[in-house]
């Protein structure tokens, strides 16, 4: 018994440890990703709350946090308000599986991978509730655009981790971090091509520039999200951005070798496992920001071409390169 | 091996509740001053012209067919990849097979235009 209430607590304190620095991560990739906009147009981003600005997130929770919920009268009221609830959890719960370093993990199941590409792909619930329930013009369409778009770009990236998995043998993702160690023997080697599709497929799953079609300013306002106000819409931002996070952890556990240092030497040791992890998920974060003060929005037709005719069969082809190749040469993990 | 989806069912409890009490909280701090200029649905100033829920482009729809068909190719292929050293040539030759069936279909859907957005 007491033994059962010891592991339960150590667990609630594992998760608070992953989901508080978590949410802080999140309200300052806001202030990076106006800092670093900032600069890339020659401006200084937010500077008044607080020095460099720093306490600007915390200002913007703040001043959402007292402000009315509308809830429009046409509305379906539960709906409405379940669809950032269900946004906002399922980009927390994704991190159940995610190692910071070997054994630092909430949850070690041995079909990770598969849970991660579940829960990413409940996440499109969130966000055809909300376009529906406000019976609103705007978030009817911005739904219906954000779900086409989230569908068609999961197959690629669903095909991409097929590409890796067959490289690593194990759907647990600590195996897969370890089946890429060895003096930066990385998968984004390997696999150059499918991690550049993969880092255009989570800009697409995640609504980000320059796909963010859905959100799409000058046409829908701001989409699906239009009629929500105060802390509703705080979660689904807060949703978005854990996304992008989650995402780039993604990314840098199949790609860049999770926890690993790039060389299995002195200086580069002298990092623990979780700081690199960290770093490595800043580069990706900061490849979203740059994305978004660089480029410019695809057409709707074009992005749907991107992903049905190119990454698509693209990914496809390379699942079966990848898997000749390997089974040729011998190569297939046992 | 049950035991360690324990943490993900804390997880996700722990998640609902926060997303509940964050709801909640703002309700009962917030002032709500309700009336019926801003509870209604936003269309740039105008009075909704009509109801929302009419009918929209059926390509979404087709897009969520395709969608089904290759989704349901991926979730074949994980169980594959993963076992790809333990089935041997049988096994590689099969998925390749089921895979050149599904690509026809593939080029069939595309010489059709279900994939054009024109």
């Amino acid at each position: 018994m007491i033994d059962g209430i010891l592991s339960v607590a150590w667990i609630v304190t594992q998760i608070m440890l992953v989901v508080g620095p978590l949410l802080l991560g999140v309200a300052y990739a806001t202030w990076a990703e106006r800092k670093i906009i900032g600069a890339m147009q020659l401006r200084q981003g937010p500077m008044t709350v607080g020095p460099y600005g720093l306490l600007q997130p915390i200002a913007d929770g703040a001043k959402l946090f007292l402000k009315e919920t509308v809830i429009p009268s046409g509305a379906n009221r539960g709906i409405f308000l379940l669809a950032p609830m269900i946004t906002f959890v399922l980009s927390l719960i994704a991190w159940a599986v995610i190692p910071f370093d070997y054994g630092m993990v909430i949850s070690d199941i041995n079909v990770g991978v598969l849970y991660l590409f579940a829960v990413s792909s409940l996440g499109v619930y969130g966000i055809v509730m909300a376009g529906w329930a406000s019976n609103s013009r705007y978030a009817f369409l911005g739904a219906l655009r954000s779900s086409a778009q989230m569908i068609s770009y999961e197959i690629a990236i669903g095909l991409i981790i097929i590409a890796v998995l067959i490289s690593a043998g194990s759907l647990n993702l600590t195996e897969i971090v370890l089946a890429q160690s060895g003096n930066g023997f990385w998968y984004v080697f390997p696999h150059l091509p499918m991690a550049v599709v993969f880092m255009a497929a989570i800009l697409a799953e995640t609504n980000r520039h320059p796909f963010d079609l859905p959100e799409d300013e000058a046409s829908l306002v701001t989409g699906y999200n239009v009629e929500y106000s105060s802390m509703a819409f705080a979660l689904f931002f807060l949703g978005e951005y854990a996304n992008m996070i989650l995402m780039s952890g993604i990314f840098a556990t199949l790609f860049l070798g999770g926890w690993l240092a790039p060389f299995e030497m002195a200086p580069f040791t002298w990092l623990p496992g979780p700081v690199w992890f960290i770093l490595k998920i800043c580069l990706v974060l900061f490849v979203f920001f740059w994305a978004r003060a660089t480029l410019p929005r695809y057409r709707y037709d074009q992005l749907m071409r991107l992903g049905w005719k190119v990454f698509l069969p693209f990914s496809l082809l390379w699942v079966v390169l990848t898997s000749g190749f390997m089974v040729a040469f011998d190569l297939l993990p046992a | 091996m049950l035991e360690d989806y324990l943490p993900i069912l804390i997880f996700l409890a722990l998640a609902i509740g926060l997303a509940v009490v964050i709801m909640l909280a703002t309700l009962v701090v917030a002032r709500q001053n309700p009336d019926s200029d801003k509870l209604s649905a936003y269309e740039c100033g105008f009075e909704a012209f009509e109801d929302t829920r009419r009918k929209f482009d059926v390509r979404f729809y087709l897009v969520a067919i395709l969608f089904i068909i290759f989704d349901l190719e991926v979730a074949f292929l994980f169980p594959w990849a993963v076992a790809l050293g333990d089935i041997g040539l049988a096994g590689f030759w099969s998925m390749m097979l089921f895979l050149g069936i599904l690509t026809v279909g593939f080029i069939y859907e595309w010489k059709k235009g279900a994939l054009e957005w024109e």
